[in-house]
């Protein structure tokens, strides 16, 4: 294996849990709920789906652990702003708070514990191929479903009617409700998606990048998520790519350390958020394509006349 | 009534009794209505007369507190719009009910019922649009479409689900007069069909145009049931306000005096890509007069007011003098201090603080402008409460302005109230130039003629009037000069007997005195 591939392989490691918590928010916030807890059920699904594999001895088991955890996690948010109609950014940023401090409850007897790292799933015939080969179809069971979430999201957003109803719903809640669209049982399933993908993406981070429990082990990838779903403007493609370019960011601090390059690490781990805000004022320039891809109701509550 | 319905036909849709409470507040108070099919039935009423309560009843938008409901003489609950729908029901919401973000086709699909593939919507609204005579492009994002365009997706929507009766709130109140034509057009054809049509309107003319009866609502309650082609404007007016609506006495043979604001080759890029770009408007207005100046939503009169008011200076500061001075690039503060007066459109946010009281809100208009007289201690800046008050309730007075208690929430008061109130809190100044956009958007009659007349009042007092409106009843009423904006030109100032509603349309279409040879431009 080459040293090129091998530094490909940990970039993917290192995108793959940023995809998959972003895209659930993208779902989120398609529906117009801006959930700023992603750091907090990530975290919760990492430590969730460690403490499960551990008592089972199969990831499998803590993979759905952890989407399950992230789920649950979330419906209390969906039930603190939809139902009672709080503050969506005053409870998101209470939900990470409070993600953060369980784990670290939960997590205190497995710190230390080696983990059980989830296997790749070798595919026969495509892993023989040349270079990528190695890097996309030898890989665990988390990556080719994220993979696989970007299509079925991207597909389910646009060619759906299910998916034109939420991102109706996200354009103007008040109009989507004249139209008999229900709009908080949908935004609620909206959120519990974002809440397992956080959670399985808090699962890859104990059951793949590092297979241990460390407290705070998301480290704010939570918050690279969040600014990953502005910076892709709210489209499943470019979140994509831009999960695997921050998740390149973020890795590359490693390996120019490896190799020696003085780049103060805080600079690199800095590089996401400037990106993004680059970005943003890139997007807010051209007002038409903010019109037609932000979500105008995002984090405005909704409450429908009786 | 029932007796009557029985004697024609029975009725498509009946409604007996039927009210609907907010807390203790009665919307609508024991109504009773019937609608044939195949007519056209008009809801005439002033704002907050419960017309829209009414109908967001019928379409299971709210669930009414006691009373019936009859669809082809079976009683009926409607618990929701979809049920409204399947019921054969349609809607054209006078707020449209639209998805800006989403293409015109997709914002069809969602009404319809699930199944039907989003290409085979394209091409069934397609069809139909081109049927009705509304053309649409079903590709097309809804943020890119015109007002008129918005409401032609609505009806296209309604129609898709072929409903037996179509409600439609306020439809003209956005349209040319052309554009209007072409509803009433679209109307006719499926009057012809059969279907039913209750046409919500305050527009007397139109009703008696086009409609076969008309129920009056006013308070909640039904004042009146009538064939509106025997009515007079007057007598229909008298069953919508309950007391003769005062009428206002034009500013017409005003004394003209200098030229106190003026506009000079303004010419103001589009700040975004929906605003419209403003070229080379030119006017002047003296003391004395009135200019209304007309058009159809969203040709430039917000860019306009903008413009002129300083919300958004522009770089030459000759682009616009108030009275003589050059104030182009000067700020809204400075040119109240020059002695111009400004009423934005938007009451909520704009023009007022909904939160804070009446009082507090006056001060925030004329806190650099009346300086010595609100406020105390120099720099510090200390609001002197008492005289605040004070000056709040002699502008009140003035206005006859209705609210609870002295001094409430801006927000509390009714437009119709509040809107009198900020004009008074202009006009309480004498200023010498006065802006006014929209004066009296979404006001009931009674309101709408005191604001009209306290403009006029003022031009007669010898100061400079700009009126910039959408409603041509109003523009009759109040001016003396008018020109119309188009896509963000302005067409020669008219004295204002000059015009008829025939020549204002045609110059809203953009089409400056051009009818004679040649291809008519297409308007719109």
């Amino acid at each position: 294996m080459g040293i090129i591939e091998a530094i490909l392989l940990t970039v993917i490691t290192a995108a793959t849990p940023l995809v998959l918590a972003s895209l659930g928010e993208l779902v989120t916030e398609r529906s117009g709920v801006l959930n700023l807890g992603v750091e907090g059920m990530m975290v919760m699904g990492a430590v969730l789906a460690f403490a499960a594999t551990q008592a089972t001895g199969s990831p499998y088991i803590g993979i759905l652990a952890g989407i399950a955890c992230g789920a649950l996690f979330s419906l209390l948010f969906g039930f603190l702003t939809l139902t009672l109609v709080a503050n969506q950014v005053a409870t998101g940023l209470a939900l990470t708070i409070l993600g953060l401090g369980v784990s670290g409850q939960i997590g205190e007897p497995y710190v230390g514990m080696s983990g059980i790292k989830l296997q790749p799933i070798v595919i026969p015939l495509l892993a023989d191929i040349p270079f990528l080969g190695p890097l996309l179809f030898k890989q665990d069971l988390i990556f080719y479903l994220s993979i696989a979430l970007v299509i079925g999201v991207n597909w389910f957003l646009f060619k759906s009617r299910a998916g034109l109803k939420l991102r109706a719903i996200g354009d103007s809640h008040g109009s989507a409700h004249a139209l008999g669209i229900h709009v908080i049982r949908t935004r609620y399933l909206a959120v519990m998606f974002g809440g397992a993908c956080a959670g399985l993406a808090g699962a890859q981070l104990s059951l793949v990048y590092t297979p241990q429990w460390v407290e705070n082990m998301s480290a704010g990838r939570g918050w690279i998520a969040l600014a990953l779903v502005v910076f892709a403007s709210w489209r499943p493609w470019r979140l994509l790519a831009g999960g695997y370019l921050f998740g390149a960011v973020s890795i590359s601090q490693l390996h120019a350390q490896a190799f020696g390059i003085g780049i103060p690490s805080q600079f690199l781990s800095a590089l996401p958020y400037a990106a993004t805000v680059i970005v943003l004022v890139l997007i807010s320039h051209n007002r038409r394509t903010t019109l037609i891809n932000t979500p105008a109701s995002l984090g405005k509550p909704f409450v429908p006349d009786r | 009534m029932s007796a009557v319905g029985a004697s024609e036909g029975s009725p498509l849709l009946a409604v007996r009794s039927l009210t609907k409470l907010f807390g203790s507040f009665a919307a609508c108070n024991g109504i009773d209505l019937d609608i044939r099919p195949g007519e056209i039935h008009a809801l005439l009423g002033e704002n907050g007369a419960g017309k829209s309560t009414l109908v967001k009843m019928l379409f299971g938008v709210l669930s009414p507190t006691s009373g019936q409901i009859l669809w082809k003489g079976e009683p009926v609950r409607i618990p929701s719009p979809g049920a409204a729908r399947r019921l054969g029901i349609g809607m054209v919401f006078q707020h449209f009910s639209l998805f800006e973000a989403l293409t015109v086709a997709e914002n069809i699909a969602l009404s319809l019922s699930p199944g039907i593939s989003l290409s085979k919507v394209a091409e069934e609204a397609s069809r139909l649009s081109h049927l009705y005579g509304l053309p649409l492009d079903p590709k097309a994002h809804v943020a890119d479409l015109s007002v008129g365009e918005r409401q032609r997706i609505e009806i296209v929507r309604a129609l898709l689900q072929h409903p037996e009766l179509i409600i439609l709130d306020e439809p003209t109140s956005v349209l040319t007069p052309q554009e209007a034509d072409r509803l009433f057009e679209t109307l006719a054809k499926l009057k012809a069909e059969g279907r039913s049509v209750l046409y919500i309107s305050h527009r007397l003319e139109e009703v008696q145009r086009i409609c076969d009866r008309a129920t009056v609502l006013r308070h909640g309650k039904v004042t009146g049931a009538c064939d509106p082609r025997q009515e007079t404007p007057a007598s229909l007016a008298r069953m919508m306000v309950g007391s003769d609506v005062a009428s206002v006495t034009a500013a017409g043979t005003n004394t003209k005096g200098e030229v106190l604001l003026e506009a000079n080759h303004l010419s103001v890029p589009a700040r975004t890509p929906f605003a419209v770009t403003l070229k080379n408007v030119c006017l002047k207005v003296r003391g004395g007069e009135v200019l209304a100046i007309a058009g159809v939503a969203g040709n430039g009169q917000g860019e306009l007011f903008d413009a002129l008011s300083g919300e958004y200076p522009v770089a030459e500061a000759s682009a616009v003098a108030i009275r003589g001075k050059a104030a182009g690039n000067l700020g809204i503060t400075a040119r109240r201090l020059m002695g111009a007066g400004f009423v934005p459109e938007e009451r909520h946010g704009h023009a007022a603080v909904p939160s804070l009281p009446l009082s507090d809100n006056l001060v925030l208009a004329r806190n650099q402008s009346d300086r010595k007289t609100f406020l105390a201690g120099g720099v510090l800046g200390i609001i002197k409460h008492a005289v605040v008050r004070i000056a709040s309730k002699r502008i009140s007075e003035t206005m006859d302005v209705r609210k609870s208690g002295d001094d409430p929430a801006a927000g509390s008061l009714s437009g119709g109230n509040l809107q009198k109130y900020i004009v008074g809190r202009e006009l309480d100044r004498q200023p010498a130039v006065l802006i006014v956009n929209q004066p009296t958007w979404g006001v009931d009659a009674g309101a709408a003629s005191r604001i009209r007349q306290a403009l006029v009042d003022l031009a007669k007092s010898g100061s400079a009037v700009l009126v910039i409106s959408q409603d041509l009843d109003e523009i009759f009423e109040v001016a003396t000069e008018i020109a119309v904006v188009s896509e963000g030109r302005l067409s020669d100032v008219y004295p204002a007997h000059d015009l008829t509603r025939e020549k204002i349309g045609l110059l809203m279409g953009g089409m400056y005195g051009k009818t004679e040879g040649g291809e008519v431009a297409h308007a719109h």
